[in-house]
């Protein structure tokens, strides 16, 4: 999607050409792989949404944000209690009644989510402002206690949100077209958004806010514009969590869930989407594969009971070796571009624009 | 639909090989019946279960065959955490092919995977006593009571049999389950003393919060004839253990997840004579198959076993008997034969399921003695 | 409300501040030095708890030795940790060494699972912090004088240690520039593996004493202790340890102020430390004592 050198024209056409392919592959995955895998391969997808929206602000833009699970939240809740049939709420809100203003709410999905998306950029432009003065881990702080604060609120605002109860029969509308379709939509926003004028104001602000400063960049807006459309990401990846497992509820978000997106979008390699695609599904799709190794195994005649927990313990040392070893994360700025995949000539067109500023 | 009517035990392969390659070979056992269970066996609810699997494994350790075919129990970690349930749960029935699927213990989890089985179609025994687990579903039976009842049972108890005008509540505002039993228990005492205010203090806590002092002291102040901490066990224990300290002697009163060691370990002397409520007890067990399962649990833990072991241990039998019954491993039959489960003789007693999936069933009362649960009562229904 | 029941709220406050403090100080410590938020800190002092349950319940040892060497093999278990995990990320990108901590963190954490078990466990009490002294109608765990007399014994120790020794220089050095400090001839390994040290027994120290005050122990029971003293960590200003202090007895204070006179809004309490957070960090983004200078990007 760098569109910058000749053929640029081919460049569309071959873009045109994936999401073509990708539909191709979406609708052959959602007709014959089982739900079992069908499932682990939407959360993948959702992660790419959840992950693109965290790397616009902290890989693109180096604003350092640990609120991510904060704006999944709000995103989450608006979508659900939008969808939600009134018979489903009525259900929900046994212990406390819902507001009344709620009560008989029902639109489509489509809107839904885009109003899920909408509310969690309102917030986060609340937030935002006047929290982006902040740098470095101090803004980390401050997002994270954001984030738990919106957290604290769920699970006493019964009225509006049944409290720890959560809400329950979501409708579960995510299949793999939604969050694959998502996923699109979102890396070509990004893309888009990365490849302009904005995006190198962004880049120009993580190497040097100073100097980017002087040359007449706007910190504060660009810096806001960022954080902004990361929640509205957060917010639509939220919503399609929340209708992907049909359940909703403030567990679902801790700070376990900004880090294991943090994680997904360091070892994709801070500022490149083609990272943060390729680890979001090899995320999902480790993480179920590594199950394996807590069943119970056979080797030759000797048979070793399932150690419970293995798993996560692979899995943190997995990520120390990648963080040790690739500590750029897989792709380091680098992107996928057709120019460099048709020619291959100069390797320094694959290394996007970051560098020239 | 597509969901999974008619899917027999073990279907022929899909044609279309998925994509993953790093599948192992499946070996060729149609003679053989798999049960999933799908617990909590690492995060936050990691204590259920592990109660639970004690109660499988022994179960399956003494009867390892139905219909002459021998059983394999599937064991799943659903990690506490909801995409994982779903995920785990779609596992032991696309991969693993399960027949029937025991557990999980708490609700938010049961209710992630339910979603999932409900639509496949597999019959689900969860260890959760949300209202909502069973609300609407079609392929859930439950063996424990709810929520709602519980909050009553106590609520009751303490106006009768304690005689309690006034009472405090100290509730876990993040957990569903104390939410629940304090809004229940707290209509019923109203309504039972006749008085609105009898509530007399209400206040919270958050998961996780291990400093009870500041909620202590302002009940304290309020002079309650009892006090009602539904919560879990370690959170009872330190609570417990805080009360006495600042020397508040009110009788503490809790619900069913009080019922665990960890009660008694952690809090000491401090929890001598909380009251709680609980589904199975070994002095309660009058059935000959009670007691047999009392003394086995004895010699293979060396330990008395408590109510989530006793109910994982009825699923799995539940589940063996309307087997044999049906004589076809068929998980649509299972669960018909599940849902109409009529005066089945299990060790926590006699169960009946009514038509939305719950037994009926009393509760039992116990109250912590010389560092034993003591039996001291048994609710029937109202 | 009586003044019995105030001095009985204020009792309670300083006794819960005083130990948010002690584990702040720790978080401090590496942070300022390092200007690394140790996210592992919260599972050090899991392992603190975990090293002296393990020496009391299964070696059956003396309480107090018990003690020493969980200290002992959890600030060798700091150091180690420090070795693997971010020595070798020592000039990576900052975030690095962020995740490297997270991995290391739920590494740690379900090492414990796998060996203990997810369950709650039972954390000994010697007899002598199980009293509750009595004045009037207030009421005083033993156990928490022993908390604030430790605290302000560490808080000297280690202002002695920065101060007036030649490693706490060193450490002081690296902690304004990291560079010069090496030109300096500073042996950088050897401080930073020192402030690990340090920082990793003050975990054990916190975790200790946690699980003496709320006796239960558990895999994850760090995670919540470590955010608040975090947040009591930013609150003082990260980096100075009288912030550290401050910070965790004004955290201790608000907590329980709000559930004294606020009792309706008693299920907000975990909000207060980060709503505190935040006002504190937009007035004075560097904490209450923090230093004014610059924070490097």
């Amino acid at each position: 999607m760098n569109g910058r050198s000749n053929g640029r024209g081919l460049n569309y056409l071959l873009t045109l050409g994936s999401i073509v392919v990708i539909l191709l592959i979406t609708t052959w995955a959602q007709r014959t792989l089982d739900p079992y895998r069908l499932r682990v391969l939407s959360v993948g997808a959702i992660y790419v949404t959840l992950a693109v929206g965290l790397n616009l602000v902290y890989g693109f833009t180096g604003q350092f944000s640990l609120g991510h699970a904060g704006f999944m939240a709000v995103g989450a809740y608006t979508s659900a209690l939008l969808t939600m049939p009134v018979a489903q709420k009525a259900r929900n809100f046994f212990i406390v009644p819902i507001h009344p203003a709620l009560e008989n709410l029902q639109i489509p999905y489509l809107p839904a989510l885009i109003i899920a998306g909408l509310m969690a950029a309102l917030l986060g432009w609340i937030v935002g402002v006047p929290v982006l003065r902040l740098r470095g881990d101090y803004l980390g702080m401050a997002t994270l206690g954001f984030s738990e604060v919106v957290r604290v609120l769920i699970n006493n605002m019964q009225t509006i949100t049944n409290g720890s109860m959560g809400l329950k029969g979501v409708p579960d509308y995510v299949n793999l077209y939604w969050a694959v379709g998502s996923a699109v939509v979102s890396v070509f926003i990004a893309a888009r958004l990365v490849n302009t004028s904005y995006g190198r104001a962004l880049k120009a602000i993580r190497e040097d806010e100073i100097a980017a400063e002087s040359v007449g960049v706007s910190l504060f807006y660009h810096k806001v514009l960022a954080f902004v459309a990361g929640a509205f990401f957060a917010g639509v990846g939220g919503a399609l969590l929340g209708h992907w497992s049909s359940a909703v509820d403030p567990k679902m978000f801790t700070i376990t869930i900004t880090f294991q997106i943090l994680t997904i979008v360091v070892i994709g390699g801070l500022g490149s989407l083609t990272g943060t695609v390729i680890a979001s599904f090899a995320y999902a799709v480790a993480m179920e594969w590594l199950r394996f190794i807590e069943a119970p195994m056979k080797i030759g005649s000797i048979e070793i009971p399932g150690i419970v927990g293995m798993r996560m313990v692979l899995f943190g040392i997995v990520v120390l070796v990648v963080i040790v070893f690739y500590r750029q994360g897989l792709m380091g700025q680098r992107e996928f571009a057709w120019d460099a995949f048709l020619r291959r000539k100069e390797a320094g067109t694959a290394a996007g624009a970051g560098k020239g500023v | 639909m597509v969901a999974g009517c008619g899917q027999q035990s073990a279907p022929a392969p899909k044609p279309a090989e998925p994509a993953k390659p790093a599948e192992p070979p499946k070996p060729a056992e149609p003679e053989e019946i798999r049960i999933g269970s799908w617990q909590p066996f690492t995060g936050a609810l990691a204590a259920g279960g592990a109660m639970n699997k004690e109660g499988i494994d022994m179960a399956f350790e003494q009867r390892p065959k139905i219909l002459g075919k021998p059983v394999k129990v599937i064991f799943s970690d659903n990690k506490s955490d909801k995409v994982e349930a779903a995920n785990s749960m779609a596992r032991l029935i696309e991969q693993d092919k399960v027949v029937a699927v025991l557990g999980c213990y708490g609700s938010s989890l049961a209710i992630a995977g339910l979603n999932v089985s409900e639509k496949a179609g597999i019959p689900m025994i969860p260890d959760a006593s949300n209202p909502l687990v069973t609300e609407g579903r079609k392929f859930v039976t439950r063996l424990n009571y709810q929520d709602p009842f519980a909050g009553k049972v106590m609520a009751k108890y303490a106006v009768d049999k304690l005689g309690a005008k006034t009472a405090a509540i100290i509730q876990d505002v993040a957990q569903d389950y104390s939410v629940g039993l304090a809004q229940f228990f707290r209509k019923e005492f109203t309504k039972l003393t006749n008085n609105p205010n009898s509530i007399v203090a209400f206040v919270s806590y958050n998961t996780g919060d291990q400093d009870f002092t500041a909620q202590l002291t302002f009940v304290k102040s309020k002079k309650p004839d009892v006090i009602f901490v539904p919560g879990y066990s370690a959170d009872g224990a330190l609570l417990a253990k805080q009360a006495r300290e600042m020397g508040i002697k009110t009788p503490l009163v809790g619900g069913d997840a009080w019922e665990a060691p960890e009660l008694v370990q952690i809090g000491g002397k401090a929890v001598e004579g909380l009251i709680f409520c609980s589904h199975f007890a070994v002095e309660a067990a009058k059935t000959d198959k009670a007691k047999k399962f009392i003394d086995d649990y004895r010699k293979k833990y060396n330990k008395d076993p408590n109510c989530y072991a006793a109910l994982a241990y009825d699923a799995y039998n539940l589940v063996a008997d309307k087997l044999e019954e049906i004589k076809v491993v068929d998980p649509v039959k299972l669960n018909t034969a599940l849902r109409s489960t009529k005066n089945w003789e299990g060790v926590t007693g006699t169960i009946s399921i009514d038509e939305t999936g719950n037994p009926v069933k009393p509760a039992i009362i116990f109250q912590v003695k010389g560092g034993k649960f003591v039996y001291m009562d048994t609710i029937q229904p109202w | 409300m009586t003044l019995d029941m105030f001095l009985q709220h204020l009792t309670n406050a300083v006794s819960l501040g005083a130990l948010y403090a002690l584990v702040a100080i720790g978080y401090t410590m590496v942070y300022g030095i390092l200007r690394l938020i140790n996210f592992a800190h919260g599972t050090i002092f899991t392992i603190g708890a975990y090293a002296a349950f393990m020496g009391i319940a299964i070696f059956n040892l003396q309480w107090g030795i018990t003690y020493i060497l969980a200290i002992c093999f959890t600030a060798v278990l700091g150091m180690a940790t420090e070795k693997v995990a971010y020595k070798p990320l020592r000039d990576a990108p900052r975030i690095s060494v962020l995740i490297s901590a997270i991995g290391v963190s739920f590494l740690m954490e379900n090492l414990l699972i796998i060996f203990f078990g997810g369950r709650p466990k039972p954390f000994f009490r010697p007899p002598i912090f199980t009293q509750v002294l009595e004045i009037g109608a207030i009421m005083i765990p033993v156990l928490s004088f022993a908390i604030i007399i430790v605290s302000a014994i560490l808080l000297v120790a280690l202002t002695y240690l920065l101060y007036r020794t030649k490693p706490g220089t060193a450490m002081r050095a690296l902690a304004n520039d990291f560079e010069t400090a090496r030109l300096m001839a500073i042996d950088v390994d050897k401080t930073v593996a020192l402030t690990f040290m340090v920082g990793s027994s003050l975990a054990a120290v916190g975790g200790i004493l946690w699980a003496l005050k709320f006796p239960q122990i558990n895999p994850t029971m760090g995670g919540f202790p470590g955010l608040k003293a975090f947040v009591a960590a930013v609150l003082g200003g990260i980096g100075s340890i009288p912030g550290a202090t401050v910070g965790g007895l004004i955290l201790g204070l608000c907590e329980i102020m709000l559930v004294a006179f606020l009792p309706n809004l008693s299920g907000y309490r975990d909000a207060v430390a980060f709503v505190a957070l935040i006002t504190v960090l937009l007035l004075k983004p560097t904490g209450l004592l923090g230093e004014k200078g610059q924070v490097k990007v």
